[in-house]
């Protein structure tokens, strides 16, 4: 059993409210590392056996269709031992 | 990446522009270079490329919407009139009341959800910068056909886009419109409206007066939405290691601008702002050329101050971001710190960006290099103005010609099936489904909203004192007559303020056409200006400003002709309101008005695939003494329930007034095949006591206008001629199709 990761993200030049609220509770809790904060979203697919390219072309055409946005949202497939 | 600065146009006059890929035609372009003296820098071109495209310098349609300052009435009521970001009308006790409708089509066909999310954010500023309170918003909205693949895919985002941002911000969404038509597929109506509120005193106009007064912006930072076309320019100045295209969608906060209101609101109750400008389409651009120029013109801008969200932008494309929830002040010298401390506690982004100066130019640097010096007048409002060539369609005579053959009704059954028809199809269908996403009562002061005939919210606690609000637009109509079609749109709003028992004040409106290039769209256009503007002058009502969406179509087929007119009224006392419908049995019914065989461009022809036959034509003196009799009744509360006649006619009508209490009726009606179904103008059913009968009566002689009994309200059946159509029937039938489709 192996498990397909989607990550996604809004493209670099989408206003992300929710990382914008992270960046500005940080320094109030006193975590001053943080020069910007970016949030986006993980999904964690399981499937039997090795995955096969075919297999994850599939994955990338349904997060093309459902887990991301593509007009405002960059994804990201890989597979994870 | 070089910046393309005013001294290097000076000493390059040759260099190639990108000024076709921008949206300007060779002689646009070849007037810039002469206004200018020289070529225009990237940054001058850029600014002068959107301030003059459609949407921002309105050059095909500006030659026609003269008249409505040409025709338009002298009344007192209008405070501030066209020109600004939206005319404010007097409603007594005081206050003020400022409204505006806006299209946010294209962005919502890309994407559906912030599209309309950021169309209702744009609006709401536009109301803000009036100095206003927003209080309510409204949304007429089209689409393809229901069951269309496209169409629902498009209209959850575009509903949950506008629920989602209204209800953060706390604003009620009080009516609006759900259409479905073929024409929409492709290119969908997002038209949004927004009401405020402000005493007289509070006015706020975009201008920037006074040299040595400051440039000061505030509000969410910069970043690279919306700058599509522009991304022309970057393409062109940025190397191969740059960003890529830049997205033409924006993206919304209403967290932020709910802040930047009350911010806002603070900084105008103690008048620290001489002009206001909110950050819309073409961003600082038209906020700096509009500010200067609504003073005397000079201002002097150090780009590289502005605040940014993503570091990489050029100056050009800071010039046209569309990043949302930001506002432009001019702030005198002396008021400057109170005005950062308010932003300070606000936790609101400020930075004075420059100053006015007593020269005629807007200058703007970067890092000390000067990128724009132009005269602010010449990219602001003396844009090209084009007088399109128009041409009557082929099609107008032939559908007018047409027979529109339908199925008419006249045995009982036929009588049954028609109703249950009529109230199942989704244009007529119980729009809860989209309403119950929307919060239509926060604030606490929403006295109407869907399914009402009008949106009505109170504006003083005290006195009660209210203003109703409609929007209508029959496409179909206008298609037939696009001159008719305006006034009957006209007629019909301010016939659903009236039915409330408020007084018809001002007109706003929001004209959706497809190519302007197309002369027989042209046509479309001009014949529906001329029509609302007749209708306007003749019924007493200012146009208090407007918006107009061009390029509506997909490939060669245009959107139908879609003025969508939105109608305020006042109401002394929301308390003495006509409600909609009767909740009790023992009421007489009556019909007002009179019932002839308009049949084309009804709803029964569209669901029977007639498109062809002759609109109606507006009688706009009928409709006034109509008003009156309404506004007369509500005074002296002679009505118990007052109902529009509009889409689905008698039959719509009678379906909603009896689902909303469950009190069924009993209707006698002569002449069923046309009474049923016919769409004509200017009717109303009333309910009243028996015991109002003289009154009624002497009103309607008064006012000349038709009233027929038609039955009585009690039982749990809708009875007309005999056929008996269960409410629970009924009622399935009309609330069932929404969810059938939209799960």
């Amino acid at each position: 059993m192996a498990k397909i990761v989607v990550d996604v993200m809004l493209k670099p030049e989408i206003l992300d409210p929710q990382g914008v609220a992270v960046s500005a509770a940080l320094p109030r809790l006193g975590f001053t590392f943080a020069k910007s904060v970016r949030q986006g979203k993980r999904f964690e697919i399981e499937v039997d056996g090795e995955p096969t390219p075919a297999q994850l072309a599939e994955v990338a055409k349904a997060a093309e269709t459902l887990l991301a946005n593509p007009v405002i949202e960059t994804f990201t497939v890989r597979v994870e031992k | 990446m070089a910046l393309d600065t005013v001294a290097i146009a000076q000493r390059n006059p040759d260099a190639v522009q990108p000024f076709a890929e921008l949206g300007l035609k060779p002689d646009e372009y070849a007037r810039i270079k002469e206004i200018l003296g020289r070529r225009p820098t990237s940054s001058e071109l850029a600014m002068y490329s959107v301030m003059w495209s459609e949407h921002c310098s309105y050059k095909s349609s500006k030659v026609h919407l003269k008249q409505f300052g040409d025709k338009a009435v002298k009344t007192d009521a209008l405070l501030v009139g066209i020109g600004e970001n939206a005319g404010v009308v007097d409603v007594g006790q005081g206050y003020a009341v400022t409204f505006k409708i806006e299209s946010h089509n294209h962005p919502s066909f890309i994407e559906p959800y912030q599209g309309a999310a950021t169309g209702v954010g744009g609006i709401v500023r536009d109301i803000l910068t009036m100095g206003a309170r927003p209080i309510a918003v409204m949304d007429p909205l089209r689409f393809g056909p229901a069951d269309a693949a496209d169409t629902r895919r498009v209209l959850p985002g575009i509903i949950a886009g506008v629920g989602g941002y209204g209800n953060c911000l706390g604003l009620p969404n009080i009516g609006g419109e759900v259409v479905f038509d073929e024409t929409y597929i492709g290119n969908p109506l997002v038209n949004a409206l927004c009401v405020g509120v402000m005493k007289h005193s509070d006015i706020k106009l975009a201008k920037a007066a006074g040299a040595g007064n400051l440039v000061v912006l505030y509000g969410a930072k910069t970043g690279g939405d919306g700058i599509g076309g522009v991304s022309v320019l970057a393409s062109e100045t940025f190397d191969s290691t740059g960003p890529a295209k830049r997205p033409a969608v924006q993206v919304g906060d209403p967290f932020v601008e709910k802040v930047l209101i009350e911010c806002s609101l603070e900084i105008f109750a103690e008048d620290l702002v001489v002009g206001i400008q909110d950050l819309g389409g073409a961003g600082l651009s038209c906020a700096t050329s509009e500010l200067a120029s609504g003073g005397s013109g000079g201002m002097k801008v150090e780009l590289d101050r502005v605040p940014l969200r993503d570091a990489t932008l050029s100056p050009e494309e800071i010039l046209m971001s569309e990043s949302q929830e930001r506002m432009c002040a001019i702030v005198e010298p002396k008021h400057i710190d109170r005005f950062l401390e308010i932003c300070k506690k606000w936790d609101v982004t400020v930075t004075v960006i420059g100053e006015v100066t007593d020269g005629e130019r807007l200058e703007i640097t970067w890092h000390g290099d000067l990128i724009v010096d132009v005269p602010p007048r010449t990219v602001a409002h003396d844009g090209p103005v084009y007088n399109r060539p128009l041409a009557k369609p082929e099609y107008v005579d032939r559908v007018n010609a047409e027979k529109v053959i339908v199925p008419r009704p006249s045995t009982a059954g036929e009588i049954k099936s028609t109703v249950l028809k009529l109230a199942a199809t989704p244009n007529l269908a119980d729009k809860s489904w989209v309403t119950s996403q929307y919060d239509r009562y926060v604030q606490g002061n929403t006295i109407q909203s869907q399914p009402d005939d009008s949106g009505m919210v109170r504006i003083d606690e005290k006195t009660h004192l209210g203003v109703a609000i409609a929007t209508d637009a029959n496409a179909n109509w206008s298609y037939l007559n696009p001159y008719e079609g305006a006034k009957l749109a006209l007629a019909e709003a301010a016939r659903n303020i009236a039915t409330a028992g408020a007084i018809p004040l001002a007109v706003t409106n929001c004209l959706n056409f497809g190519s302007p290039e197309d002369p027989g769209v042209m046509w479309q256009f001009a014949e529906s200006v001329r029509g609302l503007a007749d209708g306007c002058l003749e019924m007493g009502l200012p146009v208090t400003g407007g918006n107009v969406s061009f390029y509506n179509q997909t490939g060669a087929i245009a959107i139908l002709p879609t003025p969508v007119i939105g109608v305020l009224g006042v109401i002394d006392d929301v308390r003495t309101r006509t409600p909609m419908s009767f909740d009790r049995a023992g009421l007489e019914l009556y019909l007002l008005g009179e019932t002839a065989d308009d049949i084309a461009g009804s709803e029964w022809a569209y669901m029977h695939g007639q498109r062809g036959g002759c609109a109606p034509v507006a009688d706009l003196q009928r409709e006034m003494r109509l008003i009156e009799l309404l506004v007369a009744g509500r005074t002296s509360q002679i009505f118990t329930a007052a109902h529009d006649l509009s889409q689905g006619g008698l039959s719509a009508s009678l379906t909603e007034m009896v689902l909303r209490h469950n009190v069924g009726a009993d209707i006698t009606i002569a002449n069923i095949e046309v009474a049923l179904i016919s769409e004509s103008p200017g009717r109303v059913i009333v309910a009243i006591d028996p015991a109002k009968l003289e009154q009624l009566l002497a009103l309607a002689k008064k006012q000349d206008i038709d009233i027929v009994k038609i039955g009585t309200t009690g039982g749990d059946n809708l009875v007309i001629n005999g056929a008996v159509i269960p409410l629970n029937e009924l009622r399935t039938a009309h609330t069932e199709t929404f969810p059938k489709l939209f799960g």
